[in-house]
């Protein structure tokens, strides 16, 4: 049988490094969308037991080592990391969408003006904090945006995953060229 | 234009599509009869003042949301999650 490969979706695109902004592809290993059935307690509960991770509120993440869940819109969230435990599958519709999303890490000093080019909500860490995850629209894609450590993390479907960082250059040129 | 949504919090009108007036929680019984099937899926209300939409936060969270708005002045008075409101009615 033939050895199958997997693509980067960003295939030479990344990494991309303009004035002190960066961009780099992020392989998050399984991703897995958490759908909540109406009972919000036992997939908290069942999360909190399977991977020591508390079920996200609205607009925040939460982590446990490697392993990330972030809410992901109206009764979702995405398990990011690790193989969903089968005790999940009681209480929540469990979806895998590895190869779905595209993620990058945004980082740098000027990181919040570039995204201030290309989405309308407000990133600054005076309102969008460590763990403050959101969901809106990079340009015309979807897109959901997460703070962490380093900067942002980014997700955007991978149909797109070239037209995102065609987006992040062009701000990213243009934010360079105002220092 | 921007829209509170009661996830998100205010956000900018192009992540919201428009579906129409907020008939759609009030469906008839099947069997309720033509005339009022008609008035349901025909006739609208064209009010110079308060109005109920029903709008999506699709570029966001996804909700179905009940927007009470003002034709005339373009105020939002009152944004509600569909669901809670379809809730309220039963």
């Amino acid at each position: 049988m033939a050895e199958l490969k997997a693509q980067n979706p960003f295939a030479d695109l990344l990494p991309l490094k303009i004035g002190g902004v960066s961009v780099d592809a992020r392989d998050l290993g399984h991703l897995t969308v958490l759908g909540d059935l109406g009972n919000r307690a036992a997939l908290a509960e069942a999360l909190e037991q399977a991977h020591g991770l508390a079920l996200p509120e609205p607009l925040r993440s939460t982590e446990n080592g490697a392993t990330r869940c972030i809410w992901l819109g109206s009764s979702e969230v995405l398990l990011i990391g690790t193989p969903p435990d089968a005790a999940l599958t009681k209480v929540a519709a469990v979806v895998d969408v590895s190869d779905g999303w595209a993620a990058v890490q945004l980082s740098g000093v000027g990181a919040e003006d570039v995204l201030a080019r290309l989405v309308p909500v407000d990133v600054r860490t005076s309102v969008f904090e460590r763990g403050h995850t959101l969901r809106s629209q990079l340009r015309e894609m979807p897109v959901s945006i997460t703070r962490n450590e380093g900067g942002f993390l980014l997700l955007v479907p991978r149909s797109v995953a070239a037209t995102m960082v065609q987006e992040l250059r062009r701000a990213m040129e243009a934010v360079a060229s105002r220092r | 234009m921007r829209i509170e949504c009661p996830i998100c919090g205010s956000r900018d009108r192009r992540e919201f599509y428009y579906q129409g007036a907020a008939v759609a929680l009030d469906r008839p019984a099947p069997d309720a009869g033509d005339a009022v099937w008609d008035v349901y899926l025909h006739l609208r209300d064209n009010p110079a003042g308060e109005t109920r939409d029903l709008w999506q936060h699709e570029g966001g969270c996804g909700a179905w949301l009940v927007v009470t708005r003002d034709t005339v002045t373009h105020a939002i008075s009152a944004v509600e999650l569909a669901s809670d409101v379809k809730r309220a009615m039963a």
